[in-house]
C-alpha cells in the first residue's frame, strides 16, 4: 500500500526535503511529497481497501494505492 | 461528578488530568483494555503518545476497548473532553470533525498560548505537540463554523502550528464532545502561571449539571 498526503494539503516534510535538495546539487526538483509504504502478506486481498480506509490511511487527509504481487 | 480518565500505553498527561478533574469532583483512571467505563459522568481522553503514535497520532488508540465504550458513551450524550493526543484520538475515531497534521514548521512546540473562546474571552493555556495543525476541507470548516462547533481559536498572532482558521478546539454537532490541542489540565494552579484551564473542566461539568 502506498499512502500519501492528499493534493492541496501542506506537506511540511516534503517541503523540507525539497528545500534541502539544491544544497546537494539537485536542481529542478519540485512538488516533493512524502508518504509511506506498507508491505504485508494477506490471504484475502479483497479486503485490503477496507483495511486502508479503516486504519492504514485517514481518507480525510490521505490517498492510498494498493499493488498486489501474487505468490511473493 | 465522577470523571473517567483514559490511560493508554504511552499516555503521559493522565496524572495531571486526574488532578484537574479532582478539583471539581471525583476521578478514576480507565485502562485502555477496560470495556466498561464504570458509571462515570464524564470522560477525559488525555494527552501523550498513545501506542507510540505509530502510523498516525491516535490511529491505533481508537480501536481500544475503552474507546469503543467512549464512543457509546458519547453517542448517548455523555460529555467527553479530548486533550492533545486525546483530540487526535477523537478525530481519528470520527467523534470529532477534521484531522491533526504535523506542525507546519515541523517543530515540536511547547509554550503558553492565548486562546479565544466562542464569546471572545481570552484564556492562557500551554500547548506542547508536534502534530497539532488542525485541518479539514474548506466545506467542512464552513459547516462547523456555521454550526458553532469551533470552541477555541488561537488569538491573533498566536497560532503555533498553522491550524486552519486558527482553530484550537472543536466540538461535535451535539456539543457533548470537545477536543482541543492546548492543555487545560496544565493550567489549574497559579504555581504554573494560569488557572484558566479550570474553566474548561468546569464547562464540561456544567454541561451535565
Amino acid at each position: 500500500m502506498l499512502i500519501r498526503p492528499k493534493e492541496g494539503i501542506l506537506d511540511p516534510q516534503g517541503k523540507a526535503v525539497e528545500r534541502a535538495l539544491p544544497a546537494l546539487g539537485f536542481e529542478g526538483i519540485e512538488h516533493v511529497r512524502v508518504g509511506r509504504m506498507v508491505e504485508l502478506e494477506a490471504d484475502d486481498p479483497e479486503r485490503l481497501a477496507e483495511l486502508c480506509e479503516k486504519l492504514l490511511a485517514n481518507p480525510l487527509i490521505e490517498d492510498f494505492e494498493i499493488e498486489t504481487i501474487d505468490g511473493a | 461528578m465522577l470523571w473517567g480518565v483514559l490511560q493508554f500505553p504511552g499516555s503521559c498527561d493522565e496524572r495531571d488530568a486526574l488532578h484537574a478533574c479532582r478539583l471539581s469532583g471525583e476521578a478514576r483512571l480507565v485502562w485502555h483494555e477496560e470495556r466498561d467505563l464504570g458509571g462515570v459522568d464524564a470522560v477525559v481522553v488525555p494527552g501523550g503518545f498513545s501506542y507510540g503514535d505509530y502510523l498516525r497520532a491516535g490511529a491505533i488508540a481508537r480501536f481500544s476497548p475503552a474507546m469503543e465504550a467512549v464512543a457509546e458513551f458519547a453517542a448517548g450524550g455523555g460529555p467527553v473532553l479530548g486533550i492533545c493526543n486525546g483530540f487526535q484520538v477523537l478525530c481519528e475515531a470520527g467523534l470529532l470533525p477534521g484531522a491533526l497534521l504535523v506542525n507546519d514548521d515541523l517543530r515540536f512546540v511547547c509554550r503558553q498560548v492565548e486562546l479565544l473562546d466562542e464569546v471572545g474571552e481570552r484564556l492562557s493555556i500551554p500547548v506542547k505537540h508536534g502534530e497539532g495543525r488542525y485541518w479539514a476541507p474548506d466545506s467542512m470548516l464552513d459547516e462547523i463554523e456555521a454550526r458553532g462547533q469551533v470552541a477555541f481559536r488561537y488569538a491573533p498572532g498566536q497560532n503555533p502550528n498553522g491550524s486552519a482558521r486558527n482553530i484550537a478546539g472543536v466540538t461535535n454537532e451535539a456539543g457533548n464532545v470537545l477536543g482541543l490541542m492546548p492543555h487545560p489540565e496544565h493550567a489549574v494552579d497559579p504555581l504554573t502561571g494560569s488557572t484558566d484551564g479550570l474553566r474548561i473542566f468546569e464547562a464540561v461539568t456544567g454541561s451535565t449539571a
